[in-house]
């Protein structure tokens, strides 16, 4: 009865907390337009295959860079598709693929920072160097030695971007691990006989996880950035998908005279980055967590 | 301090070493080689044994690997695939191009970034800083390829001020390439100034905030001698390493911004090597970018070693 009792309460306490830190993060201004953007434009992924007007690969030569008009509100790019179709389609795969992508990163980087901190010695030294060794090779070209090895199909975007995202977690995890492991909970539980996993999960997790969290939203939004550059250099989702990236790079040839087939993606790309990032400040903020020194590594 | 040095420049070659590993190894496993790919439909028999003798293919991985690392100490990096020309010939000028344009973006980011951040900081939570940081939001979240495009379209296509396309030789006189430089260099120029200029504000926040500056208040000190005289060298010290690993991390942004203008530079060549498997420059590509970042970093520690005294005799932080 009364075990049943604190499941509850905890179970409570958590969407409590949560609730809260939205909250939170919604009370300052910057937040809460970060926030609008980002809901506004997870709600349209959802529902933007129902309410697009037209086939987003419909190609039709007749109406070849149309200006926009009341029957194709953006217009029709350089195939006649319509770019309003297009545009509130070209979010779905960055998103997905983004989101995932930096669950992964999140996972395995914060999991091995975690455990660098906590064994410490060779072990430690080791996976760092190598950590050091993937950061110094710029993304660009690690991301496109990746897809050109493997292939640009979304079972190896995500965990590719996952991966390469990921390795910066590991140095925050770890720094926020060695913060708390000389805390005298810590040793308690040692002397208490308890084992390194039980460690890790009961008392280092807890303790480590906003820091965690937080650096993850923010590798969102860089993920994000990597992943649409990649598309727009031809390296990402490939045609006929409909990709912000994959569109501005495309329109970008004829936009001396067809400018809103570009204007439309780069608001809606720009826009998501925008709401993403002052989402994952305003979440930092909300944590108490002071993200402003560290570099965008 | 001496040893600190040299440890600093050690672990450096290190990461240099597990690098070339990284890439050797990632390069290796690519799906077909050089003879494949540049043989194509004529990739079997004779041709292909004789393909593999001359690029010395034929011989254990771990071989080629040394012999390549050996050369490549000495700067040479073995012959491209597709110009089948040597490598260092094909690097010479895109290095050039491509420095040009990086430090024309750093010396006009820099001084426009510490300005923006001190600001930004001392005037925090006014209109400047309100101004100022939402504009360095928009400039540090948007992608290069979306400032650069926008560039172009505002200022080649619609106000027809400056060239928008870089249509230059690879190995184009200083002065021919400046007016093309001016859109790519702004496109840079502008995410790493929002970056720093953040960096900087939140630098001098912290050391305003600190028990010393209060004490120079207390004492009367007037304000903008304290300004220069106690919070300045303090804030910009530790600012030094973060915008080291800003550069670095731009490199990328060099290579998309290069694409978009077309600019005979490092990043083009990035982008042309591997769409064309051309595997021994991506090679050469992954290490000449690597010790550009170990070196930025190792210069950037070096810089905080000698500026400030309090870490001489510290092991700084790893």
């Amino acid at each position: 009865m009364k075990v049943d009792n604190i499941y509850k309460e905890e179970k409570k306490s958590v969407f409590k907390k949560v609730s809260e830190v939205i909250i939170t993060m919604a009370s300052r201004p910057s937040g809460f337009i970060g926030l609008s953007i980002l809901v506004f434009h997870i709600i349209l992924a959802f529902i933007s295959p129902y309410i697009a007007p037209y086939d987003f690969k419909a190609v039709n030569p007749t109406l070849m860079l149309q200006a926009p008009s009341a029957e194709y509100w953006f217009g029709t790019d350089d195939l006649g598709r319509d770019v309003f179709t297009r545009t509130i389609l070209g979010g779905r795969t960055a998103l997905t693929i983004t989101f995932f992508g930096s669950l992964i990163a999140l996972l395995w980087g914060g999991l091995l920072g975690i455990f660098c901190g906590l064994v410490g010695g060779k072990i430690d030294d080791i996976v760092m160097r190598i950590v050091d060794a993937f950061l110094s090779i710029p993304w660009i070209l690690a991301m496109l030695l990746i897809v050109s090895l493997l292939g640009t199909s979304t079972e190896v975007l995500i965990p590719a971007l996952g991966f390469f995202y990921g390795k910066g977690i590991v140095r925050v995890a770890r720094a926020a691990t060695h913060d708390v492991i000389a805390k005298d909970f810590i040793v308690s539980a040692r002397a208490r006989g308890h084992s390194n996993l039980s460690i890790i999960w009961n008392e280092i997790i807890p303790n480590v996880r906003d820091a965690i969290f937080v650096e993850g939203a923010m590798r969102w939004s860089w993920m994000l950035l990597g992943f649409s550059s990649l598309s727009f250099l031809g390296f990402g989702v490939s045609p006929p998908t409909p990709d912000w990236g994959l569109m501005i790079s495309n329109a970008r040839g004829l936009m001396s005279f067809a400018y809103w087939a570009v204007i439309a993606p780069i608001v809606g790309l720009s826009s998501l980055i925008i709401g993403i990032n002052l989402t994952a400040d305003a979440f930092a903020k909300a944590l108490g967590i002071d993200r402003s020194t560290k570099a965008p590594v | 301090m001496l040893f600190l040095i040299i440890k600093r420049i050690l672990l450096g070659f290190i990461t240099l070493f597990i690098v070339s590993l990284i890439t050797f190894v990632g390069t290796e496993i690519l799906p077909g080689d050089a003879c494949t790919t540049y043989l194509e439909r004529q990739a079997f028999g004779e041709q292909l044994e004789a393909c593999y003798r001359r690029l010395g293919l034929n011989v254990p991985a771990y071989e080629r690997y040394v012999s390549w690392a050996v050369n490549a100490i000495q700067g040479d990096f073995g012959y491209s695939l597709s110009g089948e020309m040597p490598i260092k010939e094909v690097l010479g000028p895109r290095i050039k191009n491509s420095l040009v344009l990086a430090s024309a973006a750093i010396f006009i980011g820099i001084p426009i970034a510490l300005i923006l951040g001190i600001v930004t900081a001392l005037w925090r939570d006014k209109l400047p800083d309100v101004a100022i940081s939402t504009v360095t939001i928009f400039a540090m979240t948007i992608p290069e390829f979306i400032s650069a495009t926008l560039l172009i379209l505002i200022i080649a296509i619609w106000l027809e001020w400056l060239p928008g396309v870089v249509i230059v030789p690879t190995d184009v006189s200083f002065l021919k390439l400046l007016p093309n430089i001016i859109l790519p260099v702004i496109a840079i120029a502008m995410i790493m100034t929002a970056h720093m200029a953040r960096m900087v504000r939140s630098s001098v926040i912290q050391v305003m905030a600190s028990e010393y500056v209060q004490m120079a208040i207390l004492k009367g000190v007037p304000y903008w001698k304290m300004v220069f005289k106690h919070v300045l060298p303090n804030a910009l010290l530790p600012a030094i390493n973060v915008v080291a690993l800003t550069i670095a991390w731009l490199l990328g942004g060099v290579v998309v911004t290069e694409v978009v203008f077309n600019y005979p530079g490092l990043g083009r060549l990035v982008i042309e090597s591997i769409s064309n498997r051309d595997l021994p420059t991506v090679q050469a590509l992954a290490i000449i970018l690597a010790s550009i970042y170990v070196s930025i970093n190792l210069l950037a520690d070096l810089m905080t070693l000698m500026l400030n005294p309090r870490l001489k005799t510290l092991q700084i932080r790893k």
